[in-house]
């Protein structure tokens, strides 16, 4: 081994063994494991009475149900990874900087003959692989452990289908982790870019809600209006709770994994008449998820933009 | 005087309406012990930050080993180390691991990396706490880490900002001693920046003073003195008698008094409780010993001052009051 790894790699080596060495990420590792493992046990317990009253014992996706079914005790998989997946990122970037700056080690860091945007984006680098890792290691796990006790292997497309929720997820965290990033450029305290990043949080996943039904009382249309007044009313509604990145992640990963799924707004009649009732092709239903996709991808590079030069335009003194 | 390294021509950087560094011009000859000298809050790390292209000023340029530092700093950071005042370390992994990381963001191959590292581990006198956490080192230990940090790269010159900040005597002097014998064997060019004078009075082969952003004054510590201080005396001796069983109004110290400012080469006698100073235009200790000692007073001490940074330091923080207002 001769080859002398560039800086950049350098940097994402260390940041990587940091994050894995750290009690943080084995704490969060730990929690993701076992509510991975807990509805992977309550899955599989359904899936068994579901098969036994099954109508249509032929379902083409009986693999996928692995990840989406639940007796209710536990919600399933791709809802955990939905709740748990923004705690990760934040997790994971919430004291990037500052916490570099606070010890003293940025200035230091900077000093060495390497461009200052290596650190940032080593640091994404890093947590991003960090991420990817986990998600894919734990989706393979379920489907290994899936195959195992079900005894049916997936097909291509139910594979395919996983392996896009997979990228989904680590592509959701992302936008966690660059928002947190860009919170630690922004303060200094550790404790401040945390409770600001699960503050932004709870706002997406608890108040907006609320916030949405509100707006949506007020501007209920009378009872006479109109079919196009009623079908406008609802994609307003929808398109104002499709600004939170979680809705964004849910109507994906729901339309990916659940293939019955053709639509994400309101149908009307002569739209689904004459509709064949069978599981859209992974081709649809990624065409149906493609602007939640986009918006997902625009909201990371969004975030990623403003942490980076945040972070270039910052003046780094020690501590 | 040999090449210059370090050459500032008319930097400045302004922060808002505050000018944190006011057309400052410097030249650091290679291989010497430059000492930045200032208060608190004068611009020494500013103009340290733009050396080191981290800042970028606000007119002026930077050249540091021939390159400008602002367009291309990469390069000045290859030959240029720096450890900053208060260095920080990664506390979770050890000073060896700290070092090799430096080592191979610099390109060090790792073997390369292990040998350069393990050797300036020993240098700085860390050989035995190598393997320790960064996070259980003393202050001491931790700048001495730093230096060995810095030196990891092989610099031409390094720069050390408020390098003995917090550390006990012993620590400053054997710090002091390590960069000194760094600096001669190594053929580095060091920049010291500190507001302890006589350290920077203990290494430094030149000197330059800052005050609120400008260059007061530069050159070696004795030129300084001379420069600064013709107009008065060149030598105080300080006499320390013993003043026990004495009234304060003695007459025989007013005696004493009288009889010394008589002396040729006497220009002032000045009395302070017990101590004497007397300001003379020659070395007269041993004159003014026995005329103490004549006048029947007990004479504990006697010393001779001259000028040091001290009161160089002092004469400008009086001058300096105004700049520090106006900034």
């Amino acid at each position: 081994m001769n080859r002398i790894p560039h800086p950049f790699w350098v940097i994402v080596q260390k940041e990587v063994s940091d994050h894995v060495r750290s009690w943080r990420f084995n704490v969060l590792l730990f929690l993701i494991l076992l509510t991975c493992f807990g509805s992977l046990y309550t899955a599989i317990t359904t899936l068994v009475d579901e098969t036994a009253k099954a109508s249509d014992a032929d379902d083409p996706y009986f693999f996928l149900k692995l990840f989406t079914l639940s007796d209710g005790s536990l919600p399933p998989f791709h809802v955990f990874v939905g709740f748990l997946g923004p705690l990760l990122g934040i997790g994971l970037g919430f004291d990037a900087i500052n916490s570099e700056q606070n010890s003293g080690t940025l200035s230091r860091i900077m000093a060495q003959p390497i461009h200052r945007d290596y650190v940032i984006n080593a640091k994404f680098t890093a947590a991003f692989l960090v991420v990817s890792i986990l998600f894919f290691a734990l989706g393979f796990l379920v489907m290994g452990f899936g195959m195992v006790i079900v005894g049916i292997p997936p097909t291509a497309e139910e594979f395919l289908r996983i392996v896009f929720f997979l990228l989904l997820s680590v592509l959701y965290v992302a936008f966690w982790l660059n928002l947190s990033v860009f919170l630690s450029i922004r303060f200094r305290q550790a404790a401040t870019s945390a409770l600001t990043a699960i503050a932004i949080w709870l706002f997406f996943t608890v108040f907006y809600q609320l916030i949405v039904h509100f707006v949506a009382r007020a501007m209920m249309p009378a009872d006479a209006a109109s079919p196009q007044q009623l079908i406008g009313y609802q994609q307003f509604i929808l398109n104002l709770m499709r600004v939170v990145p979680s809705q964004l992640y849910t109507d994906a990963t729901t339309t990916l994994l659940m293939p019955s799924i053709r639509s994400l707004g309101p149908l009307t009649m002569e739209q689904t008449y004459g509709a064949i009732p069978s599981p859209l092709p992974l081709g649809q239903s990624l065409l149906i998820v493609w602007p939640q996709l986009t918006g997902l991808i625009a909201g990371t590079v969004v975030c990623f933009v403003l942490s980076y030069s945040a972070f270039m335009r910052k003046e780094i003194r020690s501590r | 005087m040999g090449e210059s390294i370090i050459e500032l021509k008319g930097l400045t950087k302004r922060y808002g309406d505050f000018t944190a560094v006011d057309h400052l011009d410097l030249s650091i000859t290679k291989g010497e012990i430059f000492g930045l000298l200032g208060p608190n809050g004068a611009g020494k790390s500013t103009t340290i930050l733009m050396m080191l292209g981290l800042t970028e000023p606000t007119s002026g340029g930077v050249r540091v080993c021939g390159i400008d530092a602002t367009t291309n700093p990469i390069e000045v950071k290859k030959r240029v180390g720096y450890l900053p005042d208060d260095v920080g370390f990664y506390d979770q992994l050890s000073g060896r691991e700290n070092l090799l990381y430096t080592a191979r963001i610099n390109r060090l191959s790792w073997r390369d990396a292990e040998q350069r590292v393990d050797m300036l581990l020993r240098r700085v006198g860390l050989g035995e706490a190598s393997d320790k956490k960064a996070g259980r080192y003393s202050r001491g230990m931790r700048q001495r880490l730093g230096l060995a940090d810095v030196l990891v790269k092989n610099p031409a010159v390094i720069i050390l900002d408020e390098p003995t900040l917090g550390i006990d005597p012993i620590g400053v002097r054997e710090f002091l001693d390590l960069i000194v014998s760094l600096s001669r064997e190594e053929q580095v060019t060091v920049l010291l920046s500190s507001h302890h004078l006589h350290q920077v009075q203990q290494v430094c082969d030149s000197v330059g003073i800052f005050v609120a952003g400008k260059l007061l004054a530069q050159g070696n510590v004795v030129e300084l003195s001379k420069a600064l201080f013709s107009d008065r005396e060149p030598y105080i001796i300080e006499a320390c008698i013993d003043k026990t069983g004495m009234a304060d109004n003695d007459p025989r110290i007013e005696q004493a008094k009288s009889r010394l400012i008589e002396l040729a080469d006497v220009t002032s006698v000045r009395i302070d409780e017990c101590r004497f100073y007397i300001g003379s235009t020659q070395d007269m200790t041993a004159t003014v010993a026995r005329m103490l000692v004549d006048s029947g007073l007990g004479l504990k001490s006697l010393s001779v001052r001259e000028y040091g940074l001290d009161d160089i330091y002092t004469k400008y923080f009086e001058g300096g009051e105004s700049y520090g207002k106006t900034a």
